[in-house]
């Protein structure tokens, strides 16, 4: 169940993040808590995955490189050709999506010669043709989304 | 690009800040740079843009929000900044980017929309067609399904071992949503 903390670190801090040497206590100070109700309220949120970790989002292509690669794979063998390419440390997003294009995952890497080292790998070791869909522009001012949590 | 010890100090700070009284401080210790440095350096990549956002990454999928969508269109390239920055401004969006089109897939414009259920989404999607003016050009709607690997986007060098042991033991998240 969440509490009002819970649904307040939800959806107010997922941007402006303090950058001051206490930012737990500065945010305990704006919702009139303590810095240890932040902290046990984040670690539980942690500890039922309901937060991935706090940290930054960096823009694609700033730091290393990366593309999103598309491929269409028989049902049957799909779980199998996942499995194998969610193994590379490379991979960070791979999903079924309902399409011909069935499985769309992300690579990133150092540099370009690394990624096309990691996607010939993938094909190989797939038997699958990967369509390599690398970001020409990012158009989104990334605020955060703003999460309804009230049928919680 | 991006100076070393930005690069470094990211590197760290990517896989999550600590929870605790002196969570820069922690980080300091990885990177061997003052506490005050820190702050200061995340502060200027902010102000850059390097760093887009800086806080909880919350995961949809457990949260209620089940749904996800990636539309894709096929526009003219001399409307796409127009058209992907209007999408931007609407609040269900999560991601909009362009993309090269590729012989066997005609289109360039991506946006994402997170809902909690599939009806939420189509329909929020019906206002994004009319507001922005998408309705004449070619589009497709894919909505995720198994979720086989997700996790923030690490950025990792080729040759980086102790950073790379980290990511390889680290738990496949379900559901959160980072630029590509």
């Amino acid at each position: 169940m969440l509490t009002t903390l819970h649904k307040q670190l939800l959806n107010d801090y997922q941007h402006n993040f303090p950058l001051s040497a206490r930012p737990y206590q500065d945010i305990a100070d704006a919702l009139d808590v303590t810095e240890a109700d932040v902290l046990s309220a984040l670690t539980e949120l942690n500890d039922n995955n309901f937060i991935s970790r706090i940290g930054p989002v960096i823009p694609p292509n700033h730091i290393g490189v990366s593309a999103l690669v598309a491929m269409s794979v028989p049902e049957q063998q799909l779980q199998t050709v996942a499995d194998k390419i969610s193994a590379y440390p490379e991979v960070n997003h791979n999903y079924e999506r309902e399409h011909r294009f069935n499985l769309w995952f992300v690579v990133i890497a150092s540099d370009t010669e690394h990624l096309c080292t990691v996607i010939d790998a993938i094909e190989q070791e797939t038997s699958y043709k990967a369509m390599q869909l690398p970001m020409l522009d990012d158009f989104f001012i990334d605020l955060g989304f703003k999460l309804d949590l009230n049928n919680d | 690009m991006i100076e070393a010890r930005d690069r470094q100090l990211l590197e760290h700070i990517q896989l999550g800040l600590p929870v605790c009284s002196r969570p820069y401080a922690e980080i300091g210790q990885l990177c061997d740079m003052p506490e005050t440095e820190v702050i200061e350096r995340l502060t200027r990549l902010k102000q850059q843009g390097l760093i887009k956002r800086m806080g909880v990454i919350v995961k949809h999928r457990q949260l209620g929000y089940r749904a996800n969508a990636m539309i894709v269109w096929n526009v003219p390239d001399n409307l796409i900044k127009q058209l992907g920055g209007h999408i931007s401004r609407f609040s269900f969006v999560t991601l909009c980017y362009q993309r090269p089109k590729q012989p066997e897939w005609p289109y360039n414009l991506y946006c994402m929309i997170h809902g909690k259920d599939k009806s939420t989404v189509l329909s929020q999607l019906e206002q994004l067609i009319d507001a922005c003016g998408l309705s004449g050009f070619d589009q497709e709607i894919l909505f995720s399904n198994r979720c086989f690997k997700q996790r923030g986007a690490i950025y990792q060098r080729a040759a980086h071992a102790d950073v790379r042991a980290t990511l390889v033991a680290q738990q496949p998240e379900t559901a959160h949503i980072v630029g590509d």
